[in-house]
């Protein structure tokens, strides 16, 4: 496996694979904890360490996982990495973080992020891979939570990390409460289908013009 | 007791509702809302689990998991009786208990009541890993504000399956119109989904403050 390969995995994760934006995966925790950006990058930490761990361990023990017990064995492993980071973030975080994010910490266990990506690529890949993989699809539910949590954020509470924005700015606190969850993550996901279909209309414009041209 | 039954199902159905206020099994709520027969039957089989579920990680919770006196655990190893095994053990007690009850459910529906095995079938395996059957064994289980007794936890549990089904049939019953609307083209599909759910959740923000 050469180097630029190792790079591809990792960068695949991030625009081409996105998970939130593009393959629309784990919305329960990226709708629940984005009510501010501090929440939404220790949600994707906690995350994306669970992610890299069980594609780490997934893809050095998978043969002897046999086929037909594979889900089970996934989800002991899972679960195992998702009880750490719980008591790591406990024993390390302010309290009233921990509070924020709540359930959703322990729920990490039934994120379809991580049982795709143990299922489809861990269980059929050598390590080195297999961690670069969960780290790149990580970095991206991470870097999307963010997007997330920063417009919910400013939107709905006027601040960015804690920081006001504007004197001025009233606040529309709907946006940090269940509904503008939802409507934001809606206008997102239609920008950025937008932004596919403008491309692949581009594309298909070149592709017509050079088959008039022959 | 029945009116703090009531409370606890009004409260899951309306005002606490799994999808629209909490953000659990929004997965399925997605995947599975585009005909109103699969949302009926997906909702029906995730209460079934969820009530058992509840019942079940209760019991695992108050008999195994805690520290004290009831431990039965403690009865062979007697360190157990001060620390309990919640921090540890938690979450994959839970997952397991879920996953195994499906299985269970699963080959009981097959050889029992093979019609409605038929009308499920699919959507059973989907249930281990819907956030919500888990979320609600956690939430059952926090003890904040309150320990819950057994017959609360049931009831919760078969509440929030009663709240998860209604708004599958509301959200199914606007796709089914949505799929004949002209929706602009990058709004087609989940955007749109997701839009109509904010709204619906606008809707059911107007329970809130109804219970404590």
């Amino acid at each position: 496996m050469s180097e630029q390969n190792n790079l591809k995995e990792f960068t695949k994760g991030i625009i081409q694979y996105n998970p939130l934006f593009v393959l629309v995966l784990g919305l329960c925790p990226s709708l629940a904890v984005t009510t501010s950006v501090k929440n939404g990058v220790a949600m994707g930490g906690a995350a994306t360490f669970v992610l890299i761990c069980s594609n780490f361990i997934i893809s050095v023990v998978r043969s002897f996982i046999p086929r037909e017990i594979r889900i089970p064995c996934f989800i002991v492993i899972i679960a195992a990495f998702v009880t750490m980071v719980e008591l790591l973030m406990k024993a390390y975080l302010p309290p009233e973080l921990n509070a924020s994010l709540g359930i959703f910490i322990p729920l990490i266990v039934v994120n379809c992020i991580i049982m795709y990506r143990a299922e489809s690529f861990a269980y059929k890949n050598k390590p080195l891979v297999s961690v670069l993989d969960g780290a790149g699809l990580g970095l991206g539910w991470t870097l999307s939570l963010c997007l997330v949590s920063a417009i919910r954020e400013v939107l709905g509470a006027g601040t960015i990390f804690g920081l006001k924005v504007s004197e001025s700015y009233q606040p529309a606190s709907v946006m940090i409460m269940a509904p503008g969850a939802f409507i934001a993550l809606g206008i997102l996901l239609g920008f950025f289908n937008w932004r596919k279909l403008r491309k692949s209309e581009k594309t298909m414009k070149v592709y017509k013009v050079s088959m008039e041209h022959d | 007791m029945i009116k703090e039954i009531a409370l606890i199902i009004i409260s899951v159905v309306f005002v606490n509702n799994f999808v629209l206020a909490k953000f659990l099994g929004l997965c399925p709520f997605l995947g599975v809302s585009q005909k109103t027969s699969s949302a009926m039957g997906m909702g029906a089989a995730v209460t079934f689990v969820m009530t058992l579920s509840s019942a079940i990680t209760w019991i695992v919770y108050n008999f195994i998991l805690l520290p004290g006196d009831a431990n039965i655990i403690a009865k062979v190893f007697p360190s157990i009786r001060e620390v309990g095994l919640v921090e540890v053990l938690k979450t994959i007690s839970y997952i397991l208990v879920i996953a195994t009850l499906v299985q269970l459910v699963e080959m009981m529906l097959r050889k029992m009541v093979p019609a409605l095995y038929e009308s499920l079938g699919i959507y059973l395996p989907l249930i281990t890993t819907n956030c919500a059957v888990l979320g609600v064994a956690l939430l059952n289980t926090t003890d904040s504000p309150r320990h819950l007794g057994f017959l609360q936890a049931t009831v919760q549990g078969f509440g929030a399956g009663i709240g998860f089904t209604l708004a599958m049939l509301l959200m199914s019953g606007i796709r089914e119109r949505l799929a004949i609307v002209n929706i602009p083209q990058p709004l087609r599909g989940i955007p749109i989904a997701f839009i109509c759910t904010g709204l619906m959740a606008l809707a059911f923000f107007g329970f809130s403050g109804m219970v404590q």
